[in-house]
């Protein structure tokens, strides 16, 4: 028997690095990080998969993916195969590739992460994506015959982009709705150039149109129409998937001077306006030089590597835990210290302090220690007393957490949410308290990540289908 | 230019007949225009006090408006802009047949329209066109409408004709004395208050320092006044904050709480440090606008 041998060497290959640019190159434009597997090196990476029998990767995925099956087509050097086979459960595949937390999911349960490294499923990915989409020749799936059902989709972000793939090739008539002037919600206004490039949303836009979605700028649900409107217009059913897109401030004094951002708006400049462009691009964004970014997760971090982008001289995250309680991805944060960004741990902002004109030009903290855990189980940052400092700023970026947007909640009476506001949905159907509409994604849990919203659409996407056919 | 896009550039694909056609273009007053936009959906949904947000081009900013009118048999909205930098001097270079790119409405809420019994409706500068829907919804609802207009001088008044229409009384005033009243609409407002008539409400909009001096006027009588405000806005859909305004000690949004509020309660110095916040790019975008040769940064066309 050969296999065991085969088997040996398979986990002897290390985990192949993905090349990326250098950190000090990189902190200064908005290029993206990393350059990507060549074939070579996606071959290379492939031939690490044991192409399990029973994949515990398959089971970590959220949508699903035959990750054994696209690794292999790789390795087989079917670069096109491997990336049909992804969008056979993922429309969003380049999207994935970058801003999934693998290290949590797919990786994390991989066989060979046990003894050694993973296999880089994301990096693997994103190759046979990107490769694809390069190319320019897609080859469309299979497609059911119409059903004559009308869905509408309101918002473009990843819940409502997978959904919509999910449900036109089901042979549903599928409009989406977009608030904003280009589709994709959160990876086009949120998340930066650098970490996932626009043309890439934009392609995968695409792609769901040339399958056949109907996807509508410019309209804000809740305004233009409400949710019975939809529905009084021949919709058979409504999906909800609106994002967490109202921002968090602290509430402390100091707030509404000129220079302080919610991450909301500072990346809406920079990425959706491309402030980052101005004066070629017409929508300004200030340019701080030593610029404090509230909170710990990666929209704090995609704030602070964009600050430094801007030409910022320093730029430190403000947090009030400690390191091992940050929630952003640990790829996230090593990324951002790689360029330069520095931490303030264990330190809560109390005021933000500012000049005559308006302008911010410090912010007051107060140093914190750990204390026993709260009801999320992390320890609780208690102050000390006599701790305070003012760290000499001239801009301050507040991303500690979205809320929930109440338009449509509070156009569509019969529609139920908790108390925060968000929409209350059966988290396996994603149905809501109104018959024939559906939520998912941060609307329903509040801020999460990209592929969680994508699990939500396609639960809600089957759902939709049994309530449309069954 | 990300010229590697073969199919249309817009993500969305915006085809061609959904943007936004300028169907009549009319100069009000000097670099204050009026466009009526083929815009059905808006123009049957929206509601005075209601506005919208444009853009002209891919490179452009949103661009916050009041619908100053809309015709919904006709399906267009009326929006009147001033010239005042690069964003609204680009939409001003934009004639009838010309389309706008991307128009999105309607936005923010609704006036709170009753029968109050007399309101006073004051409309200063560029301020008189989010005022007209107002009054004329005031009117519509039983008021009685006393409007008071003003404008730096008698060449920028605009609308005297659609507020004469609306009013029951209209009175005019401009700064330096070249038509109607000379002095300022809080004087007259003043003078109607001294004359002792019955006032229900007040709805001022305008420049800050007018709707300053107004609810000044008007918080030593406690007449209820309601003020639009125009603050900095970017999605104009609650999502980005930009917009922010105190209120009674509170923070606000001004796209989706309102844009109209308690002018009592608003917190004017702020608004203005915030409107202020971008000035230097503002003239620099201007100024690149207006004399693209001598421009210096970096090279850009």
């Amino acid at each position: 028997m050969t296999e065991p041998t085969e088997k040996k060497k398979k986990t002897q290959i290390p985990r192949t690095p993905m090349p990326e640019q250098e950190p000090k190159v990189r902190a200064r434009n908005f290029a993206e990080v990393p350059f990507g597997y060549n074939p070579e090196l996606a071959k290379l990476e492939a031939s690490r998969c044991l192409q399990c029998k029973k994949p515990a990767c398959v089971a970590g995925c959220p949508v699903s993916i035959d990750i054994p099956g696209f690794i292999g087509l790789i390795l087989q050097e079917d670069f096109r195969g491997a990336a049909r086979k992804l969008k056979e459960m993922n429309s969003l595949p380049a999207v994935c590739g970058r801003v999934c937390p693998q290290e949590d999911q797919c990786e994390k349960v991989c066989i060979l992460g046990k003894k050694g490294e993973p296999v880089a499923i994301g990096r693997l990915e994103r190759f046979a994506a990107d490769l694809e989409q390069k190319q320019g020749e897609f080859i469309l799936p299979p497609m059911a015959p119409p059903t004559g059902k009308k869905v509408a989709v309101v918002g473009s972000g990843p819940a409502g982009l997978t959904l919509a793939g999910d449900l036109i090739k089901k042979g549903h008539k599928v409009t989406v709705f977009e608030a904003l002037h280009k589709a994709g919600g959160v990876l086009v206004y949120g998340i930066p150039e650098f970490r996932l490039p626009k043309d890439i949303v934009q392609a995968e836009v695409e792609y769901l149109e040339r399958l056949g979605v109907e996807v509508r700028c410019d309209m804000v649900v809740g305004q233009i129409f409400t949710v019975d409107e939809l529905m009084a217009n021949g919709h058979d059913a409504v999906f909800l998937g609106t994002g967490a897109g109202l921002p968090t401030f602290m509430n402390i004094p100091g707030e509404n001077l000129n220079g302080v951002y919610s991450a909301n708006e500072y990346l809406t400049r920079s990425n959706l306006m491309k402030a980052y462009l101005f004066p070629q691009y017409d929508t300004p964004i200030a340019l701080g030089k030593k610029v404090a970014v509230l909170g710990g997760g990666n929209v704090a971090m995609d704030s602070a590597r964009t600050a430094l982008r801007l030409g910022a001289d320093e730029v430190y995250i403000v947090y009030r835990r400690s390191k091992k309680e940050l929630p952003a991805r640990m790829e996230e944060v090593h990324h951002a210290e790689e360029e330069g960004i520095k931490f303030h741990f264990l330190t809560l902002p109390v005021e933000i302090l500012g000049k005559d004109d308006g302008w911010v030009c410090g912010m007051k903290c107060q140093k914190m220690e750990l204390g026993e855990p709260d009801e999320s189980g992390r320890r609780r940052p208690i102050p000390i007393p006599g701790s305070e400092f003012v760290l000499e700023v001239d801009m301050v970026v507040v991303a500690i957490g979205t809320g929930a947007n109440p338009l449509i909640p509070s156009t569509t009476p019969d529609l139920k949410t908790n108390k925060w506001g968000y929409i209350i949905a059966d988290p396996e159907t994603g149905a809501t308290s109104k018959k024939g509409v559906y939520a998912g994604g941060d609307i329903v849990t509040g801020s999460a990540t990209v592929i969680l919203a994508m699990g939500a659409g396609r639960k809600a996407g089957d759902a939709i289908h049994k309530y449309l056919t069954g | 230019m990300a010229g590697n896009l073969a199919l249309n550039s817009r993500t969305g694909g915006k085809e061609k007949e959904a943007l936004f056609p300028i169907v009549d273009a009319k100069l009000l007053a000097a670099s204050v225009k009026q466009f009526k936009v083929a815009a059905p959906e808006i123009a049957r949904k929206r509601k005075s006090g209601q506005f919208v947000v444009l853009r002209t081009h891919e490179e452009g900013e949103r661009i916050p408006l009041t619908i100053a009118d809309a015709d919904p048999a006709a399906g267009t909205i009326t929006l009147i802009f001033q010239e005042v930098g690069k964003s609204t001097m680009q939409l001003g270079k934009l004639k009838a047949g010309d389309s706008i790119l991307d128009l999105i409405g309607p936005l923010g809420r609704p006036t709170h329209i009753e029968k109050f019994g007399t309101v006073v409706c004051i409309g200063g500068g560029i301020g008189i066109a989010p005022v007209y829907p107002i009054a004329k919804g005031m009117r519509e609802a039983g008021n009685k409408v006393i409007s008071i207009i003003g404008a730096r001088t008698k060449d920028l008044l605009i609308l005297e004709e659609e507020m004469t229409r609306v009013s029951h009384v209209l009175k005019v005033s401009t700064d330096d004395g070249s038509y109607g009243f000379h002095g300022f609409v809080s004087d007259i407002l003043q003078d109607i208050i001294d004359e002792g008539n019955p006032i229900h409400l007040v709805v001022a909009i305008g420049p800050v320092p007018m709707m300053r001096v107004v609810c000044n006027v008007t918080r030593s009588r406690n007449l209820k006044t309601v003020v639009s405000l125009n603050p900095i806005m970017v999605d104009a859909t609650g999502m980005c904050g930009a917009c922010r305004v105190s209120v009674g000690g509170r923070t606000r949004f001004v796209c989706v709480d309102g844009p109209e509020f308690d002018g009592h309660e608003v917190n004017f110095a702020e608004l203005v440090k915030r409107q202020r916040a971008y000035l230097d790019q503002e003239q620099q975008a201007t100024k690149m606008f207006l004399h693209p040769e001598g421009a210096c940064m970096g090279g850009k066309s």
